[in-house]
């Protein structure tokens, strides 16, 4: 059997063990709202640590944290480390236990829905709700780009880019429809395990036929293009440059809707409270595998076509065929199990945060429970064809998606913790720092960096700012329930 | 004595962020046992961040968000956990 009858096989293989544990899930799937967006607030220990682990990090670790370490040393490991590992950590009892807590007593499944309530504002949750599909969609169409031109190469062209994109939103569709968040938890665990399982494996695999890490560390310290990947900092990593990245994307992934979302889906507080403890440990352990091999290839003197991943590669040149199929094989689906998620939660926000309040207030639940997943389809099918035209502008924003969510967090944490943060505070700081993050991207009388510190980092401090300054100076609107973040939480 | 206890919290939270990258071995190529010394410490750093996030899950759970501290928080969870019905994991209040 050749490499690319094989790779197809295995996913064909992942897709259909998918489409079974789908099915189960639609068996069990009530039909409201809450059960197809949240599984009814049920998820345990396992199932949310893996589902937030590979939602939010497996194409990446797989692609882009291994290219990186290629081209400029194996330091990302820290960023990652310190943004997902740490500040992401804190921010998920910081923000996600509060959440669930707020979610658990009044029934939010939208982070618009809980900022709504409390600001007694429909525009305010209109808004928020806008704010995150604006970055959420490019983001989406990114991955169907990718999937589209990873089976094309994977094919040798059988499968065309726009068949492999429309076959992969295809799929998705119907299994995010079937199956809402229960199905895709539970194929996300599938695949965060199977994810750190062969990740290791692989690194034990290369390190075995290369003579161990003491050579192949050596390899990297004897190359001179690569002599400087082994001491700390230098090149593109700079401290400015380290810290902005890890500050704006561990925020950002907070106010990512499908990482967002599952704050609200913990079972219980002990679930919370292990997934919590955990999560360092977990981050390490898949960064550190994927990201020096990616450091280890450049030493060794793998050779990378420009574009192309190294991780397939490196795999291709020290492993078995079948075990370099199956990585693959499993790296196309850690983009869809990323994708799914991005879809379940896009339709949620629209329907919950821009049909029910905007269009019909009056919507039962089994009815937004249709509406919900018709708007899987739409969104899905729009940007599939949106990523059939590539259009620059949305890529572009599609890469900055993480700085553009991370503009969010610290004017939802204001209004959290802060009584005084009244409706006009908070929406000023949202408008302000999306308007000034927008432009550092489009405009050139904006700069987007700062002496070395990134836009995204100074619109997070606009944001703050702004949103503090404008509570200070206005009052509350009649309308805002102050009470519900403070004085009635975690008592009766 | 709850204040203080959680300027303590978010001093600990501050720490373990500022040092998950060892500033102090900036520009250090010190390898050891095959891997950069300064990689040995973030490994080790997370696995200390482990320790701590599970220990305070122990000891200040709900501290900064539920008003009332860790005995209005255990019977919360109690009410909670009840009042869903569902115990995945949970301990009896």
């Amino acid at each position: 059997m050749n490499a690319v009858t094989l790779q197809l096989a295995i996913i064909v293989g992942y897709l259909l063990i998918a489409l079974a544990v789908g099915l189960v899930a639609y068996r069990l799937t009530e039909r409201t709202a809450e059960d197809f967006y949240l599984a009814s607030r049920t998820l345990g220990t396992v199932v949310l640590l893996f589902t937030t682990f590979a939602t939010l990090l497996s194409a990446f670790t797989f692609f882009a944290g291994p290219n990186i370490a290629y081209a400029n040393g194996p330091e990302w490991v820290l960023v990652m480390g310190l943004m997902d590992g740490i500040i992401f950590a804190v921010l998920w009892y910081v923000i996600g236990y509060k959440q669930w807590l707020l979610g658990q007593q009044y029934g939010y499944v939208t982070l618009g829905e809980m900022l709504g309530d409390r600001f007694g504002s429909r525009w305010l949750r209109g808004l928020v709700a806008g704010v995150s599909l604006l970055w959420l969609f490019p983001y989406v169409m990114l991955q169907q780009v990718g999937a589209g031109t990873a089976l094309e190469a994977l094919t040798e062209g059988t499968v065309s880019y726009a068949a492999g994109a429309g076959l992969i939103t295809a799929f998705m569709i119907l299994y995010v429809v079937a199956a809402g968040m229960r199905g895709i938890a539970w194929t996300d665990t599938i695949q965060g395990a199977f994810m750190l399982i062969t990740t290791w494996a692989a690194l034990l695999w290369v390190l075995a036929a290369v003579g161990g890490p003491g050579a192949a560390t050596e390899a990297l310290a004897s190359n001179p293009d690569t002599a400087g990947f082994l001491s700390l900092g230098g090149g593109v990593y700079s401290v400015p440059w380290i810290l902005s990245t890890a500050i704006t994307i561990g925020f950002g992934v907070a106010m990512f809707p499908q990482v967002n979302q599952r704050f609200f889906a913990a079972g219980s507080r002990r679930v919370l409270q292990r997934s919590f403890a955990l999560w360092p440990i977990l981050c390490v352990l898949l960064f550190v595998p994927s990201f020096m091999l990616g450091a280890w290839a450049a030493g060794l003197g793998v050779a990378v076509p420009d574009g192309a991943n190294v991780l397939p590669i490196v795999l291709a040149e020290y492993t078995p065929l079948w075990f370099a199929a199956l990585i693959i094989a499993g790296a196309m689906a850690a983009m869809m199990s990323s994708s799914d998620s991005m879809l379940l939660s896009g339709s949620s926000y629209f329907t919950r945060d821009l049909y029910r309040p905007f269009v019909d207030r009056t919507l039962s639940d089994r009815r937004e429970d249709l509406l919900a997943r018709g708007g899987v389809v739409i969104f899905a099918t729009a940007a599939f064809v949106a990523s059939l035209f590539q259009p620059a502008t949305l890529f572009e924003i599609g890469e900055a998606a993480f700085s553009g969510f991370a503009q969010l967090a610290l004017p939802v944490l204001l209004a959290l913790y802060w009584r005084r943060t009244t409706r006009a505070g908070i929406t000023a700081g949202i408008l302000s720092s999306q308007a000034f993050y927008m432009m550092s991207l489009f405009l050139a009388i904006v700069p987007g960096s700062y002496a070395g510190w990134s836009a995204g980092l100074v619109g997070m401090g606009l944001s703050l700012l702004v949103t503090a300054a404008v509570s200070l100076v206005t009052t509350p609107a009649a309308a805002e329930r102050r009470a519900i973040y403070f004085d009635k939480l975690g008592a009766d | 004595m709850r204040r203080t206890e959680l300027g303590l919290w978010i001093g600990v939270a501050v720490v373990l962020a500022s040092f998950a990258i060892p500033w102090f071995l900036w520009g250090s190529a010190t390898v050891v046992a095959g891997l950069p010394m300064w990689l040995w410490w973030h490994v080790g750093w997370m696995g200390l961040a482990s320790i701590v996030f599970w220990v305070f899950t122990r000891r200040a759970w709900g501290i900064g968000i539920e008003p009332g501290g860790r005995n209005a928080s255990e019977a919360a969870r109690g009410r909670t956990d009840a009042a869903r019905g569902s115990d995945a994991g949970g301990e009896s209040p």
